[in-house]
């Protein structure tokens, strides 16, 4: 009876200094789910969730003030991997943040623009240059195509346009056919 | 002297269809109505128009100047009026446009004004310049600019120099008539080649089912006294003309994905690019056409020198395509590219138009089941296990398929060939690297836009503290000014109290900062005064109101958003 | 659309199992010649049992039907189950089994390409484990007539004890155990000596062997064709004969020769027919040699040691079970990046 009451003992205490030893060793600096939820954001900045911006949207779910399904641009895939990151269930986007848009950029016309500089100040990601009562113009390459610019612009001069493919960025479609029941 | 021939793993013999095309010799094209010249026929940069609609051009006029690092010029094929500068259907089973210069023939077909280089006097610098304006590259289908890969390795010289005359796909025997035809000049071209690369030996790799050419290239060689040159005949096996497995048949060296040839000493170029690089150095001429095999559902399958940008379709008709004609397709049949159109022009790349019809191609029986019997894995020349990769392909499982080397796919077909379940294995792997590349591109711009979105935090930030520091500043400058007014009139309560003098330089701090507001404002309202728009006394009435219109959204917009809204 | 390769070898799964059917008839006519036409009975049996479930199960799957029993894999698993049970067990239990084959084996795990488990010997070893005396009564070469044949196998009356044996493997085994028990009077005798009796032949059982050689004809008429390599065959043979030799060597007493167990049982089979299914087999070069190089070691040690008649099934579900981790780590490099 002593002995095993000395056995388990000796044994919670070997046990409990190797947790306490590894709780330590291999603590975690930060939350890294932040991280892997952000890493699948798809950094438009856009806003459209309700947070400023895609890392305090990420902070918000890790956190579970907000749902998984708020993120337009990330659309039904990025739900998708949320919902696998986080093992939830997939649930579609939902409509009071928007629509899932075919990728596109901002471009301005530059016969309307009058250089008020308000989208660049819009602008989350300083894809837009030029300077007071310049020109501004997009640079594409740059553009995450967050439409934040398109509000403030007090003469409307800024459209998005989707996105054209090229042959660098074509893409071979999924060749899975569904084989059809046979007649 | 028999040399020893290596052998690559698997591969597929598929009926090879040649010698229909290979009666007749090679045979000119007539001119067509119009020239579609697509600026954009190489690996690397798109080269930029030189011409503009309406410019008068001579055959060989250089139209789109090679751009970046890695680009190669494109030619005018005739000479004639450009039509016009603008996005054409391309060759390409995507049905894109790209950039195109439109050729209207005026029928002369007068060439320009031709330079010639003597390759043995000009730096190699020079000459890979000059060889880049010609616009030759890579004629095996590849189309890879020809003068990045004329340089040595690190040691200044090659060992081999491997001449590419193998023509493994079915079809295909626009090399045939090449080398049949044209030997000796090609020839010239190679002993270029080997100059520029400071080759020890040079081994022309030609397929056994081709005698004739292996004769006429033995005959040019021995004619030309040159040593250190011979033409191989290799066992007739697809895909012995991927340039991997014939440096592999010819040398026994394997270059494994990702890595340069020549830091294995070796260097590989098609029996095409070898005769165009003769064109260019020893006559001066761009390439501004090439042979083309012209068969399949055709009733005269022939080969033909056919001008880059001539319609497909006015080369096929000189072959008399059938009636149950459904498709084109360039190049062979195990790895053609099906085309959108028939009108598509000839480019660089087009070594065949392969005429389809149902008959003649069938579509495959219902994709099966994959049931993993290997046969796939006996078949493909690059080692790989496609089975495998074509369960994480579907899956969409990108990573394990990139572990199971999916970029070590040169995507010959051998798979898809041999598969009997009628798995579109290939399809699987082009899509799956075209996904990951997307991804990868993806994650570049979503990682940019990461970090220029904390930039932006960061300096709005800074700004934001920046301007705090200044008007504390400010604010302590007029606190000062304000006390020391102050302290003139009453010194000795000044004296008295110390800390009362700052009791009456508060409140009038307070209005400093109401004026400066009152002054920033008056300058915001001025300037929003001369943003008004000026001048409208000319202006047609549309354009008035169109200023209107601006000016009243303008006027909406000038509500100040909150905000954080 | 279709994209490239536009020509296409002209092979296809129906055409694979074809071939496999095709070779397994010299072995099924050896068979017929020695043990009587029974086993064409139950092959008829295990067929339709087999073509009836696939059916149901593709009907239910929403799959077409045509195409999918048309490739006549089924149609294979039916005749194995047939050829490995004994060819007087009752029809029930044939039907069962094929059943249990096709719907649990086959189809719940997704049907053709899918299943981790041969079909066919996940069926015996199930079987075996619930009827061990059905499974276990072979009638000897020539023993019974056809139409007691059929009595026994739709019959309802099972006085078979009396009728049949155990399989040559199964005598022999229990002869050798014998022979090592002083007590016994069979005590001192060897293997040779103790095969002496009208149940065995010249190498293994008597007709057994011969059914054992038609497969063999069959298996490598099949390596001709290129439907199989010969890694899973000769490592497997390889395998069984080397570990059977190097215990009959060590103590000839008490051990068969390697001989003995290469023409007795399932070997043949298990070697050319079974053990090469590529669905639930590892599938590289250096993978299929480990994996039939383990499963003729093990039915080596199932046979001496264990209490079942014959090892292939147990061994072919064993090393089944090991073929992800041997594919795993058996990857052949790739071109260009081997170590020369």
């Amino acid at each position: 009876m002593l002995t095993a009451l000395l056995v388990m003992t000796a044994v919670a205490l070997v046990l409990g200094a190797l947790l306490g030893y590894a709780s330590l060793k291999f603590k975690v600096e930060g939350d890294p789910l932040v991280e892997k939820i952000d890493a699948i954001l798809p950094q438009t900045q856009c806003g459209q969730c309700g947070f400023p911006g895609c890392r305090p949207y990420a902070t918000a779910i890790a956190s579970g003030e907000a749902d998984i399904n708020q993120c337009p641009p990330g659309g039904e895939e990025g739900i998708r991997k949320l919902a696998d990151l986080l093992g939830r269930e997939f649930k579609s986007l939902s409509e009071e943040h928007g629509v899932e848009k075919p990728k596109s950029v901002a471009v301005i016309d530059e016969n309307t623009c009058i250089g008020c500089t308000l989208c660049i100040q819009a602008c989350p990601v300083d894809a837009i240059v030029g300077a007071a009562k310049q020109l501004h113009t997009v640079v594409a390459g740059e553009c995450t195509g967050c439409e934040l610019c398109v509000a403030p612009c007090p003469v409307d001069c800024i459209a998005m346009e989707p996105i054209v493919d090229t042959l660098d960025t074509w893409k071979w479609r999924y060749p899975v056919i569904q084989i059809k029941q046979a007649a | 002297m028999l040399r020893k021939l290596f052998k690559f793993h698997g591969g597929v013999k598929p009926q090879t269809n040649k010698t229909e095309s290979t009666t007749q010799p090679i045979a000119q094209v007539p001119l067509p109505d119009r020239l579609v010249i697509p600026l954009h026929q190489a690996v690397g940069g798109h080269p930029r128009p030189l011409v503009a609609p309406g410019d008068k051009v001579f055959k060989g006029q250089r139209i789109g100047g090679a751009d970046g690092s890695l680009s190669s010029a494109v030619h005018a094929s005739t000479s004639g009026i450009v039509h016009d500068v603008v996005p054409a259907l391309m060759p390409h089973t995507s049905g894109l446009t790209t950039l195109s210069v439109i050729i209207e023939p005026d029928g002369e077909d007068r060439w320009g004004e031709l330079d010639k280089v003597n390759y043995r006097r000009t730096p190699p610098d020079e000459l890979r310049d000059f060889l880049r304006d010609a616009g030759v590259v890579g004629l095996g289908g590849a189309v890879f600019p020809s003068y990045a890969k004329l340089k040595p390795g690190k040691e200044g010289r090659l060992k081999t120099l491997v001449i590419n005359g193998a023509e493994c796909e079915p079809f295909i025997t626009c090399d045939d008539l090449l080398m049949r035809e044209r030997a000796a000049d090609m020839l010239k071209g190679i002993v270029a080649m080997r100059h520029m690369l400071q080759a020890e030996e040079v081994l022309i790799g030609i397929e056994d089912n081709k005698p004739e050419a292996v004769a006429a290239v033995q005959a040019a060689i021995a004619a030309s006294g040159q040593s250190g040159i011979e033409a191989v005949a290799i066992p007739t096996r697809y895909p012995a003309g991927g340039a991997k497995q014939l440096i592999r048949v010819l040398t026994g060296i394997e270059v494994p994905h990702g890595r340069r040839s020549t830091d294995f000493g070796v260097q590989c170029f098609n029996v095409g690019t070898a005769y165009s690089i003769y064109e260019a150095l020893e006559l001066g001429r761009p390439l501004i056409s090439r042979v083309v095999t012209v068969a399949g559902n055709v009733d005269r399958p022939r080969n033909y020198e056919v001008l880059i940008g001539t319609p497909m379709d006015h080369v096929v008709r000189q072959s008399g395509a059938r009636p149950d004609s459904d498709r084109y397709i360039m190049g062979g049949p195990m790895m053609g590219v099906r085309l959108p159109a028939f009108g598509v022009p000839v480019v660089k790349a087009t070594n065949c138009i392969l005429v389809g019809s149902p008959a003649l191609f069938p579509p495959p029986p219902p994709e099966m089941p994959c049931i993993r019997c290997g046969e796939c894995a006996k078949a493909c020349p690059a080692d790989l296990a496609p089975f495998e990769m074509y369960w994480f392909s579907r899956s969409k499982n990108f990573g394990k398929a990139q572990e199971y080397h999916l970029f070590d796919c040169i995507e010959c077909g051998c798979c898809s060939f041999v598969c009997p379940s009628h798995i579109p294995l290939v399809d699987y792997f082009r899509f799956s690297k075209s996904e990951i590349w997307a991804r990868e591109r993806d994650k570049e711009a979503s990682d940019a836009a990461r970090d220029r979105f904390e930039f932006k935090n960061f300096r709005q930030e800074r700004e934001k503290q920046e301007k705090a520091e200044k008007l504390a500043a400010k604010a302590a400058a007029t606190r000062e000014k304000v006390a020391a007014e102050g302290q003139a009139g009453t010194t000795s309560a000044a004296a008295e109290t110390p800390d009362v003098a700052a009791k009456p330089a508060a409140p009038s701090a307070e209005d400093t900062k109401r004026a400066l507001i009152a002054a920033a404002m008056e300058k915001a309202r001025q300037q929003k005064a001369q943003v008004a728009p000026k001048n409208t006394e000319q202006l047609s009435t549309e354009t008035q109101a169109d200023i209107a219109a601006i000016e009243a959204r303008r006027a909406a917009a000038a509500t100040p958003p909150t905000p954080d809204a | 659309m279709i994209n490239s390769p536009f020509v296409r070898k002209p092979a296809s799964v129906q055409q694979v199992m074809l071939q496999v059917l095709l070779a397994l008839v010299p072995g099924i006519a050896a068979y017929v010649w020695f043990f009587g036409a029974g086993i064409l009975v139950q092959i008829a049996l295990a067929s339709a049992a087999a073509l009836a479930g696939e059916a149901a199960m593709l009907a239910i799957r929403g799959k077409p039907k045509a195409l999918f029993l048309g490739d006549l894999s089924a149609i294979v698993t039916a005749w194995l189950i047939a050829l490995t049970f004994p060819p007087i067990v009752p029809w029930w239990l044939t039907v069962t089994a094929t059943l249990l084959a096709i719907v649990v084996v086959k189809q719940l795990y997704g049907g053709l390409g899918q299943n981790p488990f041969n079909p066919a010997m996940a069926a015996f070893c199930l079987m075996i484990v619930a009827y061990p005396a059905l499974m276990s009564q072979w009638p000897a070469a020539g023993q019974l007539d056809f139409s007691s044949q059929l009595q026994l196998i739709f019959g309802g009356a099972r006085q078979v004890d009396a009728i049949t044996g155990a399989t040559p493997l199964d005598a022999l085994r229990t002869a050798l155990r014998a022979a090592t028990n002083p007590d016994s009077q069979l005590h001192g005798l060897r293997a040779s000596q103790l095969m002496d009796g009208p149940a065995y032949g010249m190498l293994g059982g008597k007709g057994g062997e011969w059914v054992a050689l038609g497969f063999l004809l069959g298996g490598l008429w099949l390596l001709q064709r290129r439907i199989i390599t010969w890694h899973i065959p000769g490592a497997f043979c390889l395998a069984l004969a080397a570990s059977a030799g190097l215990l009959w060597a060590i103590r000839p007493e008490g051990f068969a020769s390697p001989v003995f167990h290469l023409a007795s049982g399932g070997a043949m089979l298990g070697a050319f027919f079974i053990l090469t299914d590529p669905v639930s087999g590892a599938t590289t070069l250096r993978g299929k040699l480990l994996f039939a190089a383990g499963a003729g070691v093990l039915t080596f040690v199932i046979r001496a040691f264990g209490a079942y008649p014959d090892g292939v099934a147990f061994a072919t579900l064993l090393m089944n079970l090991c073929v992800p981790l041997i594919d795993m780590n058996t990857q052949a490099p790739v071109f260009g990046h081997k170590k020369d």
